[in-house]
């Protein structure tokens, strides 16, 4: 049983990063029906923002909780504004060409964002800080769930629904909801289509960035790659979920996560990847929307 | 005067490939054999220098019983179709020990032609086990260890010097870390004396290794072999410590390496991984690194030591046997030890060089250790 408990949180705390990752996928994709393939780059440049900025301030001697708060704040807004600025640069000049044109400018970024960390940084493994400490009375559980597996969970729970109540209840939420059902009709009620769009890939960024953060002070380290694995799975997430659903997102990463930690734990950790895959295509055959993803019905 | 010049324009007419017999017997042949060009240059063009600085030695010092020894370089790009036209084209030319060749592919498919010939063969980087164990080549020699030199020891560490006996064995499923890791698990299955408590593979990259790391606590073990890189490694290692195992981790040189300390910090304490043996101590590395900057101006590169050594030992053979003769070199080669760059070597019955191998290191406050 106590083996099962393991497995159980091991699979909520990649779950939990295959979330945060899989919402920026789901909501550009729900607002403007592009794959914004460069997202993966954008978690992966969110863990180095939180590497630079959590080195320096250790340096400075600054309380662990402040660095952890400041690097997560720095990791969110910098990621913001690249999730900005590539929609900016590489998206919005494409929008009104056909779908495929905007799909391959995010696969150009992404391979651009990637080489860019390479050159600007390094291709060696960093050592990431360890910014969640053990707590003392996590101690007499330490061996079957970590402090950082608790501090993801909390973490990824309050940003989902932090998020749930913007969408629901906010002005800009609002207007992502209307954007999403038919951006034409929103145009011609007031509202700003780019704003929304541009406040969009702010938020997923952002949360991408705090993913980010937290893995790659799970696992102690980063390199200009994580990104394209992680992204490829939380892609995989959100399709399961049904891509351009949020609570679809969120349900598509859990179970995902806990797929691959189960299949590990109870066959053989070679198979990890082909479970994941396999209960993707059985999903899509079974329910091609996807889990929570509502079927598109063709406008006339 | 006129008919010697007819005989040089006749040479000169054939090519270099055709030497005239007569000279043959005035001269030791050392081919030297493996890629000179190509993607894989890098990993031949070192044995070429090693062969010239080598044999410069020797001829200054009046070459093997009065006869001077001549090179024959013949690349063969790596590749094994190239490498019999290679060895013929050396055989033609009247070889009499080749040092070669460089990729394990390639030197598996020239071995049978010099073997025909009673040619003997060194290759200072062909690491493929077969070569030797196999039986099949009995003119193959080499001055590096097999790629299950390393699985020897690390099993040989954990079983007999720690006296372990559950072991799990994990791997990256890539070819390196594979390869090591079910050579590792065959040795213990053989040995008798222990159990793999599991084999599995890791996807290398994944976001995090905790289920992996609970089956490992789960099935046991002891002691973790790893066969693979440092990035998976130091993921590993970090994860086992944080859920308070303390099983002990031995890995290979692809964890060798100062980023995995670096990454893994403080969990990187106790952990084993297995190296060459360190060479840089002995004089004759140094005097041979030092001639190569002499002459060439430049570090030397991969395999020149084994290079150098393997070089030094073919003729050092050639000089004890006072012959050229393929049994009685091999004879040599097994009876004399000769001291190389790597260390004093001489060679069992099947060819493996005894002295060179792997070593054990731990981690000891930040650094690599040799355990003695």
């Amino acid at each position: 049983m106590e083996y099962f408990i393991e497995l159980f949180f091991s699979g909520l705390t990649r779950g939990s990063i295959y979330a945060l990752i899989a919402l920026g996928y789901t909501m550009v994709y729900g607002i403007i029906g592009l794959i914004n393939f460069a997202h993966g780059e954008i978690y992966m440049i969110g863990a180095f923002t939180s590497f630079i900025v959590a080195t320096v301030l250790s340096i400075y001697g600054f309380p662990l909780l402040s660095i952890v708060l400041l690097a997560g704040l720095a990791a969110a807004v910098w990621s913001a504004s690249y999730g900005f600025t590539i929609e900016r640069i590489a998206y919005r000049p494409l929008r009104q060409a056909p779908r495929l044109s905007a799909l391959i400018s995010a696969i150009g970024m992404s391979i651009f964002l990637q080489n860019y960390v390479l050159l600007a940084q390094t291709s060696d493994f960093q050592p990431f800080p360890e910014l969640i400490p053990d707590f003392d009375f996590m101690e007499p559980y330490a061996h079957v769930v970590g402090s950082s597996d608790i501090v993801i969970l909390l973490t990824t729970a309050v940003s989902m629904i932090a998020l749930t109540l913007l969408i629901k209840f906010s002005r800009v939420g609002k207007a992502m909801r209307a954007t999403s059902q038919d951006r034409t009709m929103a145009m011609l009620v007031g509202i700003n289509v780019n704003n929304v769009i541009s406040m969009t890939f702010i938020i997923g960024s952002a949360l991408a960035a705090i993913g980010g953060m937290l893995i790659a002070s799970h696992i102690g380290q980063i390199n200009f790659f994580i990104g394209f694995i992680a992204g490829i799975k939380a892609f995989t997430a959100a399709v399961l979920g049904g891509i351009g659903s949020i609570p679809g997102a969120v349900l598509g990463g859990f179970v995902l996560g806990l797929t691959e930690s189960f299949a590990t734990g109870y066959v053989s950790s070679d198979y990890e990847d082909v479970f994941a895959f396999s209960l993707l295509v059985l999903i899509l055959i079974f329910k091609p929307a996807g889990l929570l993803g509502r079927e598109e019905t063709q406008k006339v | 005067m006129k008919k010697s010049m007819a005989k040089s324009l006749l040479v000169a007419a054939l090519g270099f490939g055709l030497t005239v017999p007569a000279f043959a017997a005035d001269t030791i042949k050392l081919g030297v054999a493996g890629a000179h060009s190509g993607d894989l240059a890098s990993y031949g063009l070192p044995s070429v220098n090693a062969a010239k600085l080598v044999v410069d030695q020797v001829n200054a010092k009046g070459g093997i019983d009065g006869k001077q020894v001549e090179l024959l370089i013949e690349d063969d790009v790596c590749k094994p179709e190239v490498a019999t036209n290679t060895a013929t084209k050396l055989v033609s030319d009247g070889v009499h020990v080749v040092l070669g060749h460089i990729c394990s592919g390639a030197t598996k498919a020239a071995l049978p032609i010099y073997n025909n010939a009673g040619v003997v063969v060194m290759s200072p980087s062909a690491t493929n086990p077969a070569l030797t164990q196999s039986g099949d080549y009995p003119n193959f020699y080499r001055t590096i260890a097999s790629d299950d030199a390393q699985a020897r020891t690390e099993v040989d560490f954990a079983l007999g010097t720690l006296g372990l006996t559950k072991i799990a064995v994990i791997h990256d499923k890539g070819d390196y870390g594979k390869g090591l890791a079910e050579f590792a698990k065959t040795f213990i299955e053989k040995s008798g004396k222990g159990e793999v408590t599991l084999f599995e593979g890791v996807t290398p990259g994944a976001v995090d290794y905790s289920a992996v790391v609970q089956k490992i606590k789960r099935s046991g073990a002891e002691a973790v072999i790893f066969g693979g890189y440092h990035p998976e490694a130091s993921k590993i290692i970090t994860q086992m410590r944080k859920k308070r195992m303390d099983t002990i981790f031995i890995s290979d040189d692809g964890v060798k390496d100062d980023t995995f300390i670096k990454v893994a910090g403080k969990y990187a304490e106790g952990v084993y991984a297995t190296g060459p043996k360190d060479t840089s101590s002995n004089p004759l590395s140094k005097e041979a690194v030092e001639a190569h900057k002499k002459t060439f101006g430049s570090d030397p590169g991969a395999f020149f030591e084994n290079a150098y050594s393997a070089a030094l030992a073919l003729l050092n053979a050639v000089d004890q046997a006072d012959s050229t003769d393929m049994a009685k070199v091999r004879a040599a080669l097994q009876s004399s030890d000769v001291a190389t760059p790597v260390g004093t070597i001489r060679f069992d019955e099947i060819g493996d060089a005894v002295g060179v191998g792997f070593a054990m290191y731990q981690v000891k406050d930040g650094q690599y250790v040799e355990v003695k």
